[in-house]
């Protein structure tokens, strides 16, 4: 029964080796298992000592390195640059949704369609707002 | 009125307002908060009280928070993200409402890696803009993040902690445009008030102000700059050199350098600096900090015009109207 259990579980533990493998390489994933890359111009913000999901503390440097690592550039910096680069500028006025860390070490992706993050709630409600928003200032 | 804070009368009267700000000591002596607190009464309008600043292990915001208050002058408790999780941090929020605090300062701290105990670590759950969004929640809805109200029982009243939300801006980390793109998330989220960091260099803060107002943020949220009266030009030195964020102009280094008397050209500076922020559209007061020299600030207030004071608890001017 064990033996069955864990064989189940394989194409869960392929599924997340291939996810973080891919995503380390790329964006440098910290696995914090509820992706906002999307928002943030491509640039993983787990990055930031700080796990900033929402912009740049009051640190960063004359030469826009962190406060914590001078001889590193402040990931909010790259995002920013990133961002502007990409026409993406917008998606940084979202005030992002709390992290869950009950999800850390999970697979973003099975949380994204699952529902489990509840990050699509979360843009659902966003396009709300935003219709709202474009309604009120239409009256 | 929202928390009827004496910080929030004099910016709801239209009043330019002045805050100060007391750091707790190293070790238990509640006296020198108290004494602190006696050399701001009647001078400020409100003291930001800091909370374990650069990440150095201090009496706690709230309790010191509660001393200077005893002592009659109203503190603004500042709060980090960067030692408490949600649940200290809301539980912390009714906690000082509970005390009579009524002003809270919402901040993500400097990191623990550069204070004195660098092998901690760091809380950083939420971040400050979420920070502001919480406490905002919280008084206006009576809701925690989680949702839940905040009632003792079921059928009992809500009783909401009634605070008046603050956050910092600091216009002199780079990128600019992101700068003013955070604040305005920033009062997206709720905030009443903001300090900004420390300005040395007017030219700067001239430019980030003239983007905040043209986004007609300063109409939302009443923003305070920072000053501070510095000793010497070594000061000077030590924060452009080591302390992140900062912006400081050489000529004003070597103007401190060839002052016969540096305290006195200290006091000049940053009196000459209140009075050009006072003629600027879009502050409605400054916050005045210091590096340990709390003594200076009366003289500082006193030289720059910002005396007497309204007194606390003096109704203003719209309150009486409304009524």
């Amino acid at each position: 029964m064990q033996l069955l259990r864990s064989v189940s579980r394989i194409p869960y533990y392929v599924l997340i080796t291939v996810e973080f493998l891919f995503k380390k390489v790329v964006f440098r994933c910290h696995m914090c298992g509820q992706c906002v890359l999307q928002f943030t111009g491509f640039t993983c913000p787990m990055r930031c000592p700080k796990q900033l999901r929402d912009g740049p503390c009051g640190g960063t440097r004359e030469n826009s390195h962190c406060e914590v690592y001078p001889e590193r550039k402040c990931i909010w910096a790259m995002i920013y640059a990133r961002s502007r680069f990409l026409h993406r500028t917008h998606k940084l006025e979202v005030i992002q949704f709390t992290i869950d860390w009950r999800l850390e070490n999970t697979s973003s992706w099975i949380n994204y369609f699952s529902g489990r993050d509840g990050q699509r709630e979360f843009k659902r409600n966003l396009k709300q707002q935003a219709k709202a928003a474009a309604v009120g200032q239409g009256a | 009125m929202k928390a009827s804070s004496n910080l929030e009368k004099v910016l709801t009267a239209g009043q330019f307002a002045v805050t100060g700000e007391i750091g707790p000591p190293k070790s238990v002596d509640a006296q020198l908060i108290r004494d602190k607190a006696r050399l701001l009464r009647g001078v400020v309008d409100a003291a930001n009280i800091t909370d374990n600043q650069t990440a150095i292990v201090r009496v706690c915001s709230m309790a010191a928070a509660k001393i200077v208050l005893e002592d009659g002058v109203e503190p603004v408790m500042q709060m980090t993200c960067r030692d408490r999780n949600r649940i200290a941090l809301q539980s912390d929020i009714l906690g000082a409402a509970a005390l009579g605090i009524k002003n809270i300062l919402c901040l993500s701290g400097d990191h623990q890696t550069l204070g004195n105990q660098p092998d901690a670590k760091g809380a950083y759950d939420i971040d400050s803009i979420q920070f502001v969004r919480v406490a905002v929640r919280m008084r206006n809805e009576g809701k925690l993040l989680c949702g839940e109200e905040l009632r003792n029982t079921k059928k009992a009243d809500l009783l909401p902690p009634r605070i008046f939300v603050g956050a910092a801006a600091n216009p002199f980390a780079p990128p600019l445009d992101f700068r003013i793109l955070r604040l305005a998330k920033k009062v997206a989220a709720g905030a009443d008030f903001i300090q900004t960091q420390t300005i040395f260099d007017m030219n700067l803060f001239k430019r980030w102000l003239g983007k905040i107002v043209d986004a007609g943020l300063h109409e939302k949220v009443a923003i305070l700059g920072g000053v501070m009266p510095v000793k010497s030009h070594k000061a000077l030195t030590y924060m452009k050199e080591s302390v992140a964020g900062m912006s400081i102009p050489d000529e004003l280094i070597k103007r401190m350098e060839q002052a016969s008397d540096p305290k006195e050209e200290g006091v000049k500076v940053c009196v000459e600096l209140i009075q050009q922020l006072r003629e600027l559209t879009g502050l409605r007061g400054v916050h005045i900090s210091t590096v340990e020299w709390e003594s200076i600030i009366p003289e500082v207030a006193k030289r720059a015009g910002l005396l007497p004071r309204p007194a606390p608890g003096e109704s203003s001017p719209s309150e009486t109207l409304s009524a």
